[in-house]
């Protein structure tokens, strides 16, 4: 039988998730016997190649391209995992909710302290995802079905939630693996 | 004369405490945990928080201010108790900002601790973002009022314990915020950084600056033992 597979993507995160999932250290030799890696910044693999057992997701959705790969993560995964305090509560990237999109560009762009743009453009090209005017948790967008909180989720989060999944056993994580820092 | 001594069950447990005693008490020296955010030790209990509330005769009552009574049956960490905590925990968490990534009172937090004492991974309400202030005027104290779950211990600590009255509620409901007692800003208030109103915050609203992350992660009161260990250890 063909293993399963899993499949992960940072949106509006920083990837310190993925630096955690790869802090498994030796134990990622276990995880590639275990599963097959589809799309994931990981092995570089920009599309879905079929359905994944397992969809890890890091970060929240900050603009229209997040929703999209998200939407499309909940399409082709079984189990969707949100993944860091940022896709749980929308994290670091969240703290401009509170305030006006058009003060966050100019601040961004215009206005900063360190800001060097002469020609005073705030960049608008259509390749560009456009920024939507708040950032969303995952769970607010699509389904989710685990949550693992951290600033990262410590690499033993991780692991002992893959393994319990992969095994078909329920996610009882111990109290020292829940943490929000 | 002796202290009258009164005998009751929390959780089918048997549990002796004095007259006069609440039933929080009471279970604190009997080595029981009733989770709380308000209530805190040097402070008169009010019961607002709710988090201690337990089922009293099949009544629900804030343990921190029924009186315990002989014979009374109370149950407290029953599926139906545990939800009743675990929403009230997950409502705080969203109707503030509780960005506990970079915030200094982590893993020292009694919110954080008591989401974690309940195995909370996510709390299940949508996020509020609502738009809140921040006072760092003061040279030694700032209070971030995107951390604060209003429980009401420093305006108490305040006005009982320092007496100075620093601290006040104003307005109503969801407008409701702590303000101070200065025309404008933290600065003006009498406030200093050795009153007992600076200690009690349970989350991060209320820091003393220049100390920031003293303790290492590993290390703080709630990254090994769940709130409330210490208690527990007693029995």
């Amino acid at each position: 039988m063909d293993k399963p597979k899993i499949a992960t993507a940072s949106l509006a995160g920083c990837f310190g998730c993925h630096m955690s999932l790869l802090d498994i250290d030796e134990r990622i030799l276990k995880l590639v016997e275990l599963v097959d890696f589809d799309k994931s910044p990981i092995n570089d693999i920009k599309e879905f190649t079929g359905q994944c057992l397992v969809g890890l997701i890091e970060g929240g959705c900050c603009n229209e391209e997040n929703v999209r790969v998200l939407r499309d993560f909940r399409k082709h995964c079984d189990i969707l995992i949100s993944v860091g305090d940022c896709a749980i509560t929308g994290g670091i990237p969240a703290m401009r909710n509170g305030i006006p999109l058009e003060e966050c560009m100019n601040e961004a762009y215009l206005s900063g302290p360190t800001v060097y743009n002469p020609n005073k453009i705030i960049p608008n090209d259509k390749e560009i995802p456009l920024i939507l005017n708040k950032v969303f948790p995952c769970h607010e967008v699509v389904k989710i079905d685990y949550y693992l909180p951290g600033c990262p989720p410590s690499a033993d989060t991780l692991w002992e939630a893959l393994v319990a999944l992969l095994n078909n056993k329920p996610l009882d994580l111990p109290y020292e693996l829940i943490k929000y820092d | 004369m002796a202290e009258q001594t009164i005998t009751f069950t929390i959780d089918g447990v048997e549990v002796k405490g004095k007259a006069g005693q609440t039933i929080m008490q009471a279970a604190d020296e009997a080595g029981v945990y009733i989770p709380r955010l308000c209530a805190f030790k040097d402070l008169t209990p009010h019961g607002s928080c709710r988090v201690c509330v337990v089922l009293v005769n099949g009544r629900p009552q804030a343990s921190c201010t029924q009186p315990a009574t002989e014979g009374m049956v109370v149950e407290s960490e029953t599926e139906e108790i545990q939800k009743h905590r675990r929403n009230i925990i997950d409502m705080l968490f969203v109707e503030g900002n509780h960005f506990c990534m970079f915030c200094e009172k982590s893993g020292n937090c009694e919110l954080q601790a008591q989401a974690y004492r309940l195995g909370i991974c996510a709390p299940k309400y949508p996020y509020q973002f609502p738009v809140r202030d921040l006072d760092a005027s003061h040279p030694d104290i700032f209070i971030d009022h995107n951390r604060c779950i209003l429980c009401g211990r420093c305006v108490q600590a305040s006005r009982d314990l320092d007496g100075k009255t620093v601290f006040e509620f104003v307005n109503r409901g969801t407008e409701k915020k702590i303000a101070v007692n200065a025309e404008a800003k933290l600065a003006d208030t009498d406030i200093d950084i050795s009153d007992k109103a600076c200690d009690v915050c349970p989350v991060g609203a209320i820091i003393k600056k220049h100390i920031g992350f003293a303790t290492p992660v590993g290390r703080r009161l709630y990254d090994t033992e769940p709130i409330g260990s210490d208690i527990e250890k007693k029995n």
